[in-house]
């Protein structure tokens, strides 16, 4: 057991101790609530049995499911009160240190093979998830914090689950159209000007400086030139996504047809294999690692371009335009399921360009693990 | 005997930032079909950059080169040899067969001439079985032994090696010279072969080419006495220990110790 371990269970125990010590929580006419819960009271006491007992090497499920219980039984709390006081917090703090020593304990019992990767490794993230929200829910509603500073989670899903059609439309709007069209054009055109400008030098010093001018042009300053010219429709916001992604994948495709070795490229010469034969065979397979490193910092920008573009002239649907017009009516619940559908549509973007590149690029030592 | 390279007055001169830097300076030479010819010397000598001139990887600055009646740059269009380069340069998204496949695509063989020329190279260099492996999943010495049947695979009849076995541990490096030797009188290959390596060279060669540097120069060429059989142990035989003296002699004379 580490020292870092013993520390938390350390803590652990006296913030279960602080927690049953002091009143958890107020209620309507002011009272203070001390013992009035007992499955709080039995969480927190089996808490500190269990640290005792396993002080030293607490298995990870115990902690686990002790973090859980607690999680759980605190949300369960919240309705019950009006206003969290110290023995909920220090009931909190015990929780998620219970969480944390049970990540800490299940990836040293993954490191020491008493667990397979597969699929215990998924639970220390969903535990980190898990408590972030918690703490989140736990603290808005707990402290009475504001909605327009920050609301909780649940308002949020509830938020969420009942303007699915709202958000749908959006997405189609923002994602579907402006996102994806825009993407594959960008990453499309500026892979077919790195080949170009490859091909020639001409083009080379005319195309790499236009291309480099075009990118450092401001995102806020194109989107409303895209409007004018491509109206109001999610053209102009795909156009404005061309415009972000073109660069990254020109410049990187570039440097990948130039990243191919010496001896390879005369190895094709020796065989007098001719342009197309050596730009398929080698030089291609061998720029696919930095054309994916394009692929995958486009994805993220074309989220972000097209959203914002929409803040610049748009019809009455798409993810900006949303963000854009509910925080104008203080309707910060449906701003955070905007952002919270962005978050995610644009991570399983960003992670299905990754699991393409995996497969493609499976024999670069940065894939599959090994030396070069 | 026919010939196979023909070099004749043969220089080569580099123009660099401190001024042209004389590579290899009236090199006349005659490699003869089936021959097994080394090139030694100190680093510097042009003797790699002799092989690279001769695959038209470098161009002449004047003299002249002829590659079965061919100039190098027609030699190379009608792929007229194999080249091996010193680290086996395989394509890691290709397993091995697709990798030795590689000069049969573009070289347009049909699929199933390529796959009966990659079943029979990959036998000739004892790598049957591992056709479906990635490069990076095979040692040093079977990687480069896998170059080699990507060299052998459409059948030229020149093999030119650059130092191939010069990254490899001894152990590793003797092996791969009895294979090659072995293979040399299957397939009847003329090879040139750089080393820098006295042993190695006097081991496998009908003919040793020792070269100098400044300028890259031929100063002895020696034709081998050694029988075509030889086992390993011959290199303690009193016969091999003599080119290889007169070898470290044409070294001695051609380095220069004034620098």
């Amino acid at each position: 057991m580490s020292r870092l371990q013993t520390i938390l269970a350390l803590f652990a125990g006296f913030a279960c101790i602080v927690a049953i010590a002091l009143p958890y929580g107020q209620i309507a006419d002011g009272q203070a609530m001390s013992w009035h819960y007992w499955p709080l009271l039995l969480v927190l006491l089996a808490s500190i049995a269990a640290l005792a007992v396993w002080f030293r090497g607490m298995p990870f499920a115990v902690a686990g499911g002790l973090a859980v219980l607690g999680g759980v039984v605190l949300m369960l709390l919240l309705p019950r009160i009006d206003l969290a006081l110290t023995g909920y917090w220090a009931a909190l703090v015990a929780m998620w240190t219970l969480a944390w020593l049970f990540a800490e304990r299940l990836s040293l019992a993954i490191a020491g093979g008493e667990v397979a990767e597969r699929p215990y490794g998924v639970l220390i993230p969903l535990m980190f998830g898990a408590a972030i929200l918690t703490a989140w829910e736990a603290i808005t509603l707990g402290a009475n914090i504001p909605k327009i500073l920050l609301p909780a989670p649940s308002a949020i899903w509830e938020v969420l689950l009942a303007n699915i059609p709202v958000l749908a439309a959006d997405f189609q709007q923002t994602f579907i159209k402006a996102v994806l069209i825009g993407y594959g054009l960008g990453c499309g055109v500026g892979f077919g000007v790195a080949i170009a400008i490859d091909r020639s030098p001409f083009l080379k010093a005319g195309l790499l400086p236009l291309g480099n001018f075009v990118s450092a042009l401001p995102l806020v300053g194109i989107a409303p030139i895209m409007v004018m010219w491509f109206g109001f429709d999610w053209p102009s916001k795909a156009a404005v996504v061309v415009v972000m992604t073109f660069f990254p994948m020109l410049v990187n495709t570039i440097a990948g047809l130039n990243g191919s070795g010496e001896m390879e490229r005369d190895l094709m010469r020796t065989y007098a294999a001719g342009y197309w034969h050596t730009l398929f065979k080698l030089r291609l397979p061998a720029a696919a690692p930095f054309i994916f490193n394009a692929l995958k910092i486009n994805s993220t920008l074309a989220l972000i371009g097209a959203i914002v573009a929409e803040f610049f002239g748009t019809p009455i649907v798409g993810m900006g335009f949303r963000i854009s017009s509910e925080i104008g009516k203080l309707n910060v619940e449906m701003v955070w399921a905007e952002i919270a559908m962005a978050a995610v549509a644009g991570s399983v973007f960003y992670w299905v360009v990754v699991l393409i590149e995996r497969a493609v690029t499976f024999w670069h030592p940065s894939v599959r693990g090994g030396r070069a | 005997m026919s010939s196979v390279v023909t070099a004749k007055d043969l220089s080569l001169t580099f123009a660099t930032s401190d001024g042209p830097v004389h590579a290899l300076s009236e090199v006349n030479l005659e490699i003869e079909k089936g021959e097994f010819v080394s090139f030694i010397g100190p680093s510097g000598c042009g003797k790699t950059t002799f092989l690279r001139t001769i695959a038209d990887l470098e161009d002449l600055t004047s003299g002249t080169l002829e590659i079965n009646g061919m100039s190098a740059r027609e030699a190379r269009q009608a792929r007229a040899y194999g080249y091996v380069f010193q680290a086996a340069a395989l394509y890691p998204w290709r397993t091995i067969e697709k990798n030795i496949a590689l000069p049969l695509e573009i070289m347009g063989y049909s699929k199933p001439e390529r796959d009966k020329r990659i079943e029979r190279t990959l036998d000739l260099v004892n790598l049957s079985g591992f056709a479906k492996k990635h490069p990076w999943q095979l040692s040093g010495g079977m990687q480069q032994r896998a170059s080699i049947a990507r060299a052998l695979a459409f059948d030229a009849d020149l093999l030119l090696m650059d130092e191939p076995f010069g990254a490899l541990d001894e152990i590793v490096r003797d092996h791969l010279n009895e294979e090659l030797l072995k293979l040399w009188r299957r397939t009847e290959k003329t090879i040139c072969f750089v080393t820098h390596s006295i042993p190695e060279a006097v081991y496998l060669s009908t003919k040793i080419v020792v070269m100098s540097p400044r300028p890259g120069r031929v100063t002895d060429v020696i034709a081998s006495t050694l029988p075509d059989e030889r086992p390993l142990d011959i290199r303690e035989t009193p016969e091999f220990l003599a080119i290889a003296a007169r070898v470290r002699e044409g070294l001695r004379a051609g380095h220069s110790y004034e620098e």
